[in-house]
């Protein structure tokens, strides 16, 4: 049977359908952007004012008259080094262990199943147990590393399962390669396994340091939220024992008990442009060590 | 049919759980020679030149009686080292397996592995390994690229020229072109002849004809079971054994 219809174009139910289907699908994908670039912008416009070299320098002071978010600064990059520099070792070495010593079984999936419901609990929580635990029983009371060691406990199990899930992509034929020329276990994993999964353990560490830069909840009971700046460099390490808000908490507590919304966005807008430069970091860190590439 | 042995197989059962995988191997592997093995897959051979250099030791539920004998000495006996073992009894295996680093790492990683560290002496290793496996000429100007960057068949020889980088006695090749194309394939099958000089060399195919071509000995495995081992000539215009000739006629396989 011959198809007499001609070739012209036709509406017909099916068209108009997708031509519906369509404009709803391109809605949907501007209002993600337009909400995205319309948060930016209200901040920045709010907020970009009132950032300036004084700002970043100096610390909040009636006496002086001075604004300035330089003590939260400190905190917040105290902060990120106390913790990522025990998370990382104890997470990356928790992967290995999972992957590739332990025996796949009932206590590997408990494990599992451990951190994955550890990485979905609030942070609050984490942090009334830091408080209770670190600061009251253990008697270290609001201070850095009290904060330090909660956050710990709240991003441990992102670098571990994006250790892990690197492992997991990494070739048997490598390991067998490598044991196949008389490479003992260690040096496999420390000269094939590692370097293979450096993508997937720089995104967890920076997924992390992502994480400490926005947690607030967590903080304000555990980690205080003194603004002061070390006065000696030697205070560093003492600061690290006494009570410190990062910039997040500063952000919270300049909005509700300060009153003070100039600084509130102004610290948003240095948030916000951090987060920005540490996602064009990962971008750039993970494709220069990633092995597969030609070089 | 020979006088000295490199490797002496004696009585070896091998179980998977509760597979018996491999029953009563006797075999005496010639040394400087290519020894094939043949069989349908599932047959045991893989299985079995595994058990030549130990890497069944990473497959779990894995039990092995028996000995394995390398010059004389058995493998499975208690303190031996499996680094030394697999640094004389090298393996390449059904896939091109390169690390991803450089075509000079990947060659320089096995001398590294046993204590070879001068600059000078690595240099020399990895042209005179890449040349023993022909394919120095091809990367000479690219040893700091990435290996992965190259064909299959480069691959598989840039793997070839790893395992002789640490100077083994013995080169298990575990169904080495079958990932390849037929012209890296009769690169891989002349480069065979060359090794034979210098090392024993096992090699695991499916492909009748490339045993025919590169074997000296081959061996034919049935379901676990060594069924016939001649010489390769022999054992194809002479097979003795019924299951041999039904195989290599192409009646099963």
């Amino acid at each position: 049977m011959n198809d007499n219809r001609d070739l012209s174009f036709q509406w017909n139910r099916r068209k108009i359908n997708d031509v519906i289907l369509y404009a709803l699908i391109y809605i949907c994908a501007s209002l993600s952007v337009v909400i995205l670039v319309g948060i930016i912008a209200y901040v920045f416009i709010r907020g970009v004012g009132s950032v300036n070299i004084g700002f970043l320098t100096s610390v909040t002071s009636v006496l002086k008259g001075t604004v300035g978010i330089a003590g939260n600064i400190v905190n917040t990059v105290l902060i990120i080094f106390l913790t990522m520099i025990l998370a990382t070792p104890i997470g990356v070495g928790a992967a290995i262990y999972l992957n590739e010593y332990a025996k796949p079984g009932k206590l590997v999936s408990l494990i599992e199943f451990a951190t994955e419901t550890l990485s979905g609990i609030p942070s609050i929580i984490f942090g009334l147990f830091g408080m209770m635990f670190f600061g009251q029983t253990l008697g270290m009371g609001y201070s850095l590393i009290t904060g330090s060691l909660t956050l710990i406990l709240m991003v441990l199990p992102l670098i571990t399962r994006n250790t892990q899930e690197a492992l997991k992509t990494v070739p048997d034929g490598y390991r067998q390669g490598a044991v196949g020329l008389g490479a003992g276990k260690w040096h496999t994993i420390r000269t094939i396994l590692l370097p293979c999964s450096m993508p997937g353990i720089i995104t967890g560490v920076i997924l992390a340091i992502g994480r400490i830069v926005g947690e607030s909840a967590a903080l304000l009971f555990t980690a205080g939220s003194a603004k002061a700046l070390p006065k000696t460099l030697t205070g560093i390490f003492s600061k690290i024992f006494e009570s410190g808000g990062t910039m997040t908490v500063q952000l919270y507590l300049s909005a509700t008990s300060e009153g003070d919304f100039d600084t509130a966005f102004a610290i948003a807008v240095v948030l916000l442009i951090l987060v920005f430069l540490i996602n064009i970091g990962t971008k750039k860190l993970t494709k220069k060590y990633d092995v597969t590439r030609e070089k | 049919m020979m006088e000295t042995a490199k490797i002496k197989v004696k009585k070896l059962n091998l179980y998977y759980g509760d597979n018996h995988a491999l029953k009563d191997i006797d075999i005496k592997i010639r040394p400087k020679a290519v020894t094939a093995f043949i069989g349908p897959s599932g047959c045991g051979k893989s299985t079995f030149l595994k058990t030549l250099n130990r890497m069944n030791d990473l497959v779990e539920n894995v039990k092995i009686e028996g000995e394995v004998l390398l010059d004389e000495k058995d493998i499975y006996a208690p303190g031996v080292d499996t680094t030394i073992l697999r640094k004389k009894v090298g393996m390449v295996f059904q896939q091109p397996n390169p690390f991803p680093m450089s075509i000079y790492d990947n060659i320089a990683y096995g001398p590294r592995i046993h204590g070879i560290k001068d600059k000078r002496k690595l240099d020399e290793i990895v042209e005179e390994s890449l040349r023993g496996a022909a394919i120095f000429d091809e990367v000479k100007d690219r040893l700091k690229k990435n290996a992965l960057g190259l064909s299959g068949g480069q691959q598989q020889r840039i793997c070839i020229a790893r395992a002789l980088a640490v100077c083994p006695e013995v080169l298990l090749m575990d169904e080495p072109t079958s990932a390849l194309d037929p012209i890296s394939t009769s690169k891989i099958e002349d480069l065979m002849e060359d090794l034979k000089k210098k090392y024993t060399v096992v090699i695991v195919t499916h492909n009748m004809q490339q045993a025919v071509r590169v074997a000296d000995d081959t061996a034919f495995f049935l379901l676990g079971e060594l069924i016939e081992f001649r010489e390769t000539k022999l054992l194809f215009s002479y097979p003795q054994d019924k299951r041999t000739e039904d195989y290599i006629t192409g009646r099963f396989g």
